[in-house]
């Protein structure tokens, strides 16, 4: 009896199967395509406010303060300021800027913290995570490097994550990139933890056996093999990740150690906009919601993630 | 067992050094002064400069400052750069302000996640689950003070009743209901706001460790023998699905009182967190570093305390 090669093959790729599982969430479904919109949105926001400047947030019209939103210019405004499109589509702030042109930059600068933050706490986290659980039972005089790297972290773990960020944004020059990276340096921990939590157990794994014993350098093993097997929960939790750091900002912003002008985020413009709840609520209502909607989707999301991508969950 | 805890007692005093060296140098290692807190004032000449550094040995090197405060701290002679005030009376009386809140909170947040968790678990996949699931997704991806803004619209609107600060001012000569009444709305609101996000991060942890003990062999055998489905969910399963959360006790604290920045600044609760802010507006190192390292060494505390408690409730934790 010959073997049929057809017959053989697993019945779905991971990849597939990953797909298949995904799909029939819709609610990572639809915070998928909100995210693939956002991501759209924060493109042309960045093309249309700097490099070819078709809304220009930064215009300041004092004959159109606190216009609501889909009202038209004043007759008396400069006719070079008007809107694209004659029309305030999200209505004007209390300098007349138009709230459109200003959401559409901060979508582009609200994201770009997230993913930087995300990154940098990626970064550390796979790093110091790898290092102890790959190498923790090296020993460095007396210690541990599993000891040395976790006891670093479990420190960290008990101050207030948002106090000790609060505090260094504070005390360091106001700029957009101290906050991506003070977001970022403080909140690798969880990363940490499950990162050396997966790679002591691939470790004991027969496939990394086997691969030290064909003789594979111990770089290649981890990079080329372990890494993309523990790599599953690092991308649910940088999803989740990019969510709380966009929420990490607008907390910052409410407590006046936001992004500095003139950058706008919708973080400083929905705290910009408190002052104003009564007499201009949309200046409050349309950031607030934006970031509702794009941090509920990337929650959803990573929680679909989790459940595609975890076989425990999967099983069930 | 005394063993256990010993060993976990030593290997938390290790990590009560760590956290206090964290504490004391993350902050000076940041480029902001005291000193620099307001540089346009002309009566600050550079003589007086010279002589708050000096008085608060801000010229020496790190770990000198580090053992100085250590030694101030352990005397109770810390002073706050800004007033002159002993820090520790200061965290002291703010820290009683803000315990109705962190109380209040914590219950909510215990009371009301258990049920909705294991109700949703028991009922996995029904209306009930989804729309907790999905409720609690919502509440986590609001920004807090957002939130807060709106309960706060709402509830003076519909209510007509102030919840800004502690109390109503001018009501000392009011009826004991009326104060009563007035307390409790204005410890409510805050409370709640400072609770949603708990109730629903821990909601989903509860329901998935129900999920979780549900689909074990356990479970299975106690149905198959005829148990009634009541007493396997409620006397079987709940109590091991629950297990995990002692030790969560302590891993609550560092958000209460980070999240209670926020909230006491929304609600102008003269709290810890109101204290904290104040302390980094103003530089006010001695403050900063000592709230700081008093919120680690309670969640330290609380992690050891869970762990112990851990241990007694759970025997084969111990062998480990």
């Amino acid at each position: 009896m010959s073997l049929d090669p057809e017959a053989m093959a697993p019945p779905e790729t991971p990849w597939q199967e990953f797909l298949r599982i995904f799909q029939k969430d819709y609610q990572a479904l639809f915070g998928f395509w909100v995210l693939m919109l956002l991501l759209v949105t924060a493109l042309l926001g960045k093309a249309f406010t700097e490099w070819w400047v078709v809304f220009d947030p930064e215009v300041v019209r004092l004959t159109d303060k606190f216009l609501p939103p889909f009202s038209v210019p004043s007759p008396d405004s400069l006719p070079t300021d008007r809107p694209f499109g004659g029309m305030y589509l999200m209505g004007t702030d209390e300098l007349g800027r138009d709230v459109f042109a200003r959401m559409f930059q901060g979508s582009f600068v609200s994201l770009s913290i997230g993913f930087v933050a995300v990154g940098i706490s990626l970064g550390i986290g796979i790093l110091l995570g790898g290092l102890s659980g790959f190498y923790g039972h090296v020993k460095l005089w007396c210690i541990t490097v599993d000891t040395l790297i976790m006891r670093f972290t479990d420190a960290m773990m008990c101050f207030p994550t948002f106090f000790l960020i609060l505090t260094a944004v504070a005390l360091l020059p106001p700029s957009i990139y101290t906050i991506m990276m003070i977001i970022g340096l403080f909140s690798w921990m969880g990363t940490a933890r499950f990162v050396r939590a997966e790679f002591l157990s691939l470790r004991e794994q027969d496939y990394v056996t086997a691969a030290k014993a064909l003789g594979i350098p111990e770089g290649r093993i981890i990079f080329r093999h372990m890494v993309p097997n523990a790599l599953a929960p690092v991308f649910v939790s940088a999803t989740i990740g990019v969510a709380s750091a966009i929420l990490t900002e607008s907390g910052l912003s409410f407590l006046g150690f936001g992004v500095p002008p003139p950058d706008a985020t919708w973080g400083n413009i929905l705290s910009d906009g408190k002052g104003f709840i009564f007499d201009a609520p949309w200046l409050f209502f349309i950031p607030g919601m934006a970031i509702f909607v794009v941090v509920l989707a990337f929650n959803l999301v990573g929680e679909g993630l989790r459940e595609a991508l975890n076989p425990k969950l999967r099983s069930r | 067992m005394w063993n256990f805890i010993l060993r976990n007692i030593g290997q938390r005093l290790i990590l009560l050094v760590i956290v206090s060296f964290v504490a004391h140098s993350f902050i000076h290692l940041a480029p902001g002064e005291p000193s620099e807190v307001d540089p346009m004032n002309p009566r600050m000449k550079p003589e007086d400069i010279a002589k708050i550094r000096a008085a608060f040995h801000l010229d020496d090197p790190l770990y000198v400052q580090y053992a100085y405060w250590i030694r101030d701290l352990a005397s109770g002679e810390l002073k706050s750069f800004k007033d002159s005030q002993p820090v520790l009376p200061k965290i002291w009386d703010r820290f009683l302000n803000s315990l109705p809140l962190f109380i209040l909170a914590t219950i909510l947040v215990w009371t009301w996640a258990f049920p909705t968790g294991i109700y949703g678990a028991v009922f996995r996949g029904g209306l009930y689950d989804r729309s907790t699931v999905f409720l609690s997704y919502a509440l986590i991806s609001v920004p807090g003070f957002f939130l807060s803004f709106l309960a706060i619209l709402w509830v003076v609107g519909w209510f007509g009743v102030p919840v800004i600060s502690i109390k109503t001012f001018g009501m000392e000569h009011a009826e004991p209901a009326y104060k009563i009444m007035d307390r409790v709305w204005h410890l409510v609101i805050p409370s709640v706001m400072a609770a949603v996000g708990g109730i629903a991060i821990l909601s989903r942890y509860v329901r998935s460790q129900m999920l979780e003990v549900l689909s074990q062999d356990y479970v299975r055998t106690a149905r198959a023998k005829g148990l009634e489905e009541d007493t396997v969910i409620y006397g079987h399963a709940l109590g091991n699905a629950l297990l995990p959360f002692v030790t969560m006790f302590g891993l609550l604290l560092p958000g209460l009182i980070g999240g209670s920045v926020i909230f006491e600044q929304i609600f102008a609760w003269p709290g810890l967190g109101r204290l904290a802010y104040e302390a980094i507006l103003s530089r006010d190192f001695p403050i900063i570093m000592t709230l700081n390292f008093i919120a680690a060494v309670l969640t330290l505390a609380g992690t050891l305390l869970s762990d112990i408690l851990y241990a007694v409730v759970d025997p084969r934790i111990r062998l480990h």
